[in-house]
């Protein structure tokens, strides 16, 4: 427990030095003043055919976003289908099935890394790093790319443009995720991780007579960009529960920290970039407030014993439910872990949540649901959370009597339409696809339980998709045609059903006026606001998975006739 | 409006408002029997689509209807009879904000009534048509007695006027040809002289047509926030259709199977129907209040548009100051006793009739307690007049004047007189504080000055920092030199004023104000208002103005109150802030209707998720009955507080959204959990459920 205290310490001043550094350095970056990677940058341009000087309008930045998106889809795919033709294939692996390839191109491209396999059975070097690794690191420069453009459009007035799609993407890649993850991906490499292109380890045990194929890889650069870009998609099937990915309790901490930095440091260049710091702290208070509160509830959750174990006769369990864990991390800093990776669009684990207690399982999946703003994927969190807050915006600044204004930008039609379509498409999705799934047989099929536990298997996995997290629950077989098919189009609306209003949206903001703030101006930077945001966040993503989460970890732990 | 619940909301307001909508109250029995026919008349799916919340609610009653025809039970018919009250309900809502407005249209409309005009022909002569066939143009004779047969100028004549059938105001106001007094109303009465009228606005189109139209929302449109919340709340609609509906195969994988009726209920409980009901009657019932208060909204926009002003232009005079300048103070000069001074200047004052002449013995009695000394009948009263610029009384061998400083000063000279040494001074100071000073002379004796001053409306200072704490700036409008603008504007505690105000100037600060970004409210009667009005968000035209400044604002206020300005903007703000608090409420209410529902919906399924019955209601179907029958009961509930609006009284943003979050938020979340107890109780008494 003090251990776990002094994690969370840690991780809190790390955290907070992520927020004004990192924060400032993204400013830096998307306002086009460092130019160190010039040398690499413009040559891209080039060869892109691009004007670095050249701003897009939202819709010509919606366009290049889809096309590009769609040659990454296509490429990735095209890889996957032709594995056994290209280098670095030691092991011989054949090529990965049509459905399969396709649930995973979109996975990756849509920064989801949801693994309908295991990876080092599945895919060769040349897929994990040309393939995968590349996504990884596009997909998070994208979603930040998305997230400036709405800062952007809230930050200019009477404008056209919201900036330029391509600059943004090769700014995030180079200037950005490329270095932070180079040094970390020294770090984990030094602490352990493997790193080597030189095919499995054959181990002999002359002892007992058994021989071992002990699959190795590059695997330690792939761990750092996996979390720093709220990716989450591993080397291994077994994630950062494997020592080769996450070897130590300092990677463990680290994971975490690269989980959260950028998504954290993005509420400060929000506030610099509109002119408010302040701004930027509320977006942030709202963030921390929640994933405190879930962390407590979900450690607390997981240092209960285990209910199956405790049935079996072991009922003293000092450490909690160590059912799943890691020695190494055990019980709370797993539940750390846990969270962190599912209220950013992460999805790594270092614990299997499938043996999670009901109600920790609960804490991982709600959220999910409450649409990963807290602090959300990379730039996804950010845009999503403003998308809330214009809904809060709406409702509060009505009952102050004026036209709500968010940041002096009127909220009207358009932007209610645009944010509201935001922030409902992903649980209409999820639960439209999960009450397919639970209605056709080829979906019951897949959940390994049955009962309330193999629903919430159903539910995770859809949930987890359409908000681009990536982690498994474990228990459902998901490399059928049917989860390949429904979980790439799941992948595809949570990405690009957000994205695409959220960039109409920054074009409406920019081309708007400013009304100055005045006293009689709802305020967006204090304690009020915060709890509006809040109400917001909790509340519609409670009223739309009330009735699911009911029907799965709650009536799993009504069942045990307690709630821990 | 007794019942209206507002405090007064000008204590300035020197006129009390007189409203013909003031005998009706806020449930009028006539208007409730229109509203109950009404609400069923709305049953018609081309009204209901218009609305998408109540829409689905509506479809639901159909389904749960096939549902109760086909397995009948008393459940399902309960759940339907009150899902069918749902929709009456909200149907009663509007109606009964339109009853209001329909029954002072149709007041109107019998004032209306066909007249015959006398009008002019060529040649001079006279001839008798009907009003409805008067043409723009025409000439038209009214002498006392007649009703004025459509709007029009006054081309010449001048005449006293009852407009107590558009105003409510029975005093009598005089119009006459030319200048800013000679727009008459088509239903107005003339009361004495004879005027003849050139008609300016044909059958149809005249101010009373369009006052029927706009009181009874003929041709209401939405407003652009109440868009963007509708459609907000279509989007919470669609977002409870698959949270609904995928309960369906949720409860089959679970092994059990889940009621259709529960799942109709379910989703109606959901959606936003308290706001869905009521949000026309929001909107309805703001215009309505405007109505009241005798301000004529032209569009639902421009009543939107007042509660986001940040800019007030008032007028000086009428609005910030009383209409006159009025005595605030003697200063004896050259040794003389004050007392002896306000003996003096009433005296001189006691046959003016000018409202500053009654304010000096008004001042004089008040201050120095000086009885009516007046040598009545014996002195000779000496007029005002613009060459001698002085008034004042002869009798015996006394001589007392007062008047302008320089034209008494010569005369006292005139008469052998010495000027005080102190007297030009304390002239100079007065003038210099932007007030007016009348020199008080006996004779060659000057006895001292009188102080005139523009008197600031009692509160108004209060008034406007009231307002400047709700963001709202105030800016004076004076024809007055930059001097005595600035006194009066400290003393008023206005934010900013414009001195020496042209219709240019007005102009430019209208614009200069909305280029950064601000909504901007004035009033104006005058045809060189016109284009300010035209140009400010919310142009409020005094009934008295002309033609042309009524056409040019968004509103008209039928009183002709400056004042009225704040008003305006409060009844904007209440329109939002209702909005805003039901949605809320709304939302808020969803909480406890979940742990009402879901643990009933799976009881058979999942008997463990009684454990979340907090409310421990009786029994699966009375707590789903009772989560219908509050969702429909609050509608009503809720009425009233939709046709008379959420209270906003001047402060800061802060404070006010405090209390609505706290009321409606933190009320919506609990209020059901007590209503559908209460609601369960008595359904278990009935045994039924």
């Amino acid at each position: 427990m003090g251990h776990f205290l002094i994690t969370c310490l840690v991780l809190v001043v790390v955290l907070g030095l992520a927020w004004r550094f990192l924060g400032e350095y993204l400013v830096a970056v998307y306002s086009g003043r460092a130019k160190w990677f010039a040398f690499a940058e413009l040559p891209i341009y080039r060869v892109l055919g691009v004007s670095d000087g050249e701003e897009q309008s939202w819709q010509r930045y919606s366009v290049s976003l889809i096309i590009f998106s769609g040659v990454s889809i296509l490429a990735t795919y095209l890889i996957l289908r032709l594995q056994p033709g290209l280098p670095f294939n030691p092991q011989h692996l054949a090529a990965v099935s049509p459905a399969l390839s396709w649930n995973t191109a979109v996975s990756f491209v849509t920064n989801t890394n949801w693994q309908n396999y295991a990876g080092e059975t599945t895919m060769s070097y040349f897929s994990q790093m040309v393939a995968l690794q590349v996504q990884q690191f596009i997909s998070a420069a994208v979603g930040i790319a998305v997230a400036i453009a709405l800062i952007r459009g809230f930050a200019r007035h009477g404008e056209q443009t919201i900036g330029n799609f391509w600059v943004d993407t090769v700014r995030g890649s180079l200037y950005v995720l490329l270095p932070i993850a180079f040094l970390a991906g020294l770090i984990f490499v030094a602490q352990g991780a493997v790193q080597t292109l030189s095919g499995p380890a054959l181990v002999r045990d002359s002892l007992n007579g058994v021989t071992q194929l002990i699959p190795l890889g590059p695997v330690g650069f792939m761990e750092a960009i996996k979390q720093l870009g709220t990716n989450g998609g591993g080397f291994y099937n077994t994630n950062s529960a494997v020592p080769f990915e996450n070897p130590t309790a300092l990677t463990d901490f680290l994971s975490i920290a690269l989980v959260l930095a950028i998504p954290v440091a993005l509420t400060y260049t929000f506030g610099k970039m509109v002119g408010s710091v302040r701004q930027g702290i509320a977006l942030l208070a709202a963030m921390v407030v929640i994933f405190g509160i879930w962390t407590s509830f979900t450690a607390f959750a997981e240092a209960q014993p285990n209910p199956a174990v405790a049935a079996a006769g072991l009922t003293h369990q000092p450490t909690g439910n160590m059912e799943g864990k890691e020695v190494r991390f055990g019980s709370l800093n797993s539940a750390l872990f846990g969270v962190a990776s599912t209220q950013t669009s992460t999805g790594s684990a270092d614990s299997a949540y499938d043996s999670f207690n009901p109600m920790g399982g609960f804490g991982l999946l709600t959220g999910m649901m409450l649409g990963e703003v807290t602090p959300g994927g990379a730039g996804s969190g950010l845009y999503t959370i403003l998308l809330d807050a214009i809904v809060a915006v709406f409702i509060g600044g009505l009952m102050i009597g004026r036209t709500p204004e968010y940041l002096g930008k009127k909220i009207q039609a358009t932007e209610v339409k645009l944010a509201s379509l935001g922030v409902l498409i992903m649980p209409i999705t999820v639960l439209v696809l999960a009450g397919i799934a639970t209605a056709l047989p080829v979906g019951r099929a897949g959940a390994f339980n049955s009962g309330p536990h193999g629903f919430t298997e159903i539910l995770y996995a859809l949930t987890s998709q359409g908000n681009n997290n990536g982690s498994a629950f474990g228990g459902l077989n998901g490399n059928t045609v049917f989860y390949n098919v429904v979980g790439g189009i799941d992948m595809l609306i949570g990405r690009f059903g957000i994205m695409l209003p959220v960039l109409a949206l920054a074009g409406a903001l920019a081309a708007k006026q400013v009304v100055p703030a005045s006293a009689g101006t709802f305020r967006t930077d204090n304690q009020m606001f915060v709890v509006l945001l809040l109400g917001v966040i909790v509340i519609v993503g409670g009223l739309t998975f009330f009735p699911a989460v009911s029907l799965g970890p709650l009536v799993e732990q009504l069942s045990h006739g307690r709630f821990f | 409006m007794g019942t209206s619940g507002l405090a007064p909301v000008a204590p300035t307001t020197d006129h009390g408002t007189k409203s013909m909508a003031k005998a009706r109250g806020l449930f009028d029995p006539a208007i409730l029997r229109q509203a109950l026919l009404g609400s069923v008349l709305k049953l018609d799916p081309r009204v209901q689509i218009r609305n998408p919340v109540m829409f689905v609610v509506l479809v639901g009653t159909v389904v749960t209807l096939l549902e109760a025809s086909f397995r009948p039970s008393v459940f399902s018919w309960s759940i339907t009879f009150w899902l069918f009250l749902t929709v009456i309900f909200a149907n009663f809502a509007e109606a009964v904000a339109e009853g209001r407005g329909k029954a002072q249209a149709d007041t109107l409309r019998r004032m209306r009534s066909d007249t015959q005009a006398r009008r002019l022909t060529q040649s001079g002569t006279e001839e008798s048509v009907v009003s409805a066939d008067l043409r723009q143009g025409d000439l038209v004779v009214c002498e006392a007695g007649d009703i004025i047969p459509s709007d029009g100028e006054i081309a010449e004549g001048i005449a006293s006027v009852d407009e107590s059938a558009i105003t409510g105001e029975s005093a009598p106001v005089i119009r006459e040809s030319g200048g800013d007094r000679s727009a008459v109303t088509g239903g107005t009465k003339v009361l004495s002289d004879r005027i003849v009228i050139q008609i300016t606005a044909e059958r149809g189109n005249t101010f009373m047509d369009r006052m029927i139209s706009l009181v009874e929302g003929a041709n209401r449109q939405k407003t652009p926030n109440e868009i963007a919340l509708t459609i907000l709340l279509a989007a919470l609609t669609v977002v409870f259709l698959p949270v609904v509906v995928s309960l369906d195969p949720f409860a089959n994988y679970a092994g059990g199977s889940v009621s259709v009726v529960i799942l109709v209920a379910l989703l109606v409980c959901l959606i936003p129907t308290t706001i869905g009901a009521l949000l026309s009657a929001i909107g309805i019932a703001g215009m309505d209040r405007m109505v009241q208060r005798n301000v004529l909204a032209m569009s639902g926009r421009a009543v939107e548009a007042a509660g986001d002003v940040q800019t007030l232009l008032l007028d000086k005079t009428g609005t910030i100051t009383l209409g006159n300048r009025m005595a605030s103070a003697f200063i004896p000069v050259g040794g003389h006793r004050d007392r002896d001074l306000a003996q003096t200047a009433l005296l001189s004052s006691l046959a003016d009739e000018t409202p500053e002449g009654r304010s000096i013995v008004a001042f004089a009695r008040d201050r120095f307690e000086i009885s009516d000394t007046a040598p009545a009948g014996q002195g000779n009263f000496v007029p005002f007049s613009a060459t001698t610029r002085m008034s004042g009384i002869d009798f015996g061998d006394r001589r007392i004047r007062k008047g302008a400083a320089e034209a008494v000063m010569r005369w006292a000279e005139e008469l052998g007189g010495t000027l005080p040494s102190e007297l030009r001074q304390v002239v100079d100071r007065i003038a210099a504080a932007g007030s007016t000073p009348l020199v008080v002379a006996d004779g060659p004796d000057l006895l001292g000055v009188i102080e005139l001053k523009d008197v600031v409306k009692p509160g108004i200072a209060e008034r406007f920092a009231e307002l400047r704490r709700a963001g709202i700036r105030t800016v004076m409008i004076t024809g007055d030199n930059p001097l005595t603008a600035a006194a009066i504007a400290r003393e008023a505690g206005v934010d900013d004023f414009l001195a020496e105000a042209t219709p240019e100037t007005k102009m430019a600060l209208i614009r200069e104000e909305q280029a950064g970004g601000k909504l901007v409210a004035m009033t104006g009667d005058g045809t060189n208002d016109a284009p300010a009005l035209a140009q400010a968000d919310v142009g409020v035209a005094m009934n008295t103005g002309t033609t042309a400044a009524k056409e040019a604002g968004n509103m008209v206020d039928l009183d002709s109150n400056p004042t009225k300005l704040i008003e305006v903007v409060e009844v904007g703000k209440q329109l939002l802030i209702t909005r805003g608090a039901l949605t809320t409420f709304s939302i808020a209410n969803d909480v406890a209707k979940y742990f009402a529902i879901i643990p009933a919906l799976f009881a058979a399924t999942y008997p463990q998720l009684e454990a979340l019955n907090v409310m421990r209601l009786h029994s699966p179907q009375s707590a789903v009955l009772s989560a219908v029958i509050f969702n429909a009961l609050v509608i009503v509930a809720l009425i009233p507080l939709a046709l008379r609006g959420v209270r906003w009284r001047p402060s800061g943003a802060a404070s006010v959204l405090r209390r609505n979050v706290l009321v409606y938020g933190l009320g919506g979340i609990i209020t059901p959990f007590l209503g559908i107890k209460l609601i369960d109780l008595l359904l278990t008494a009935t045994h039924l459920y």
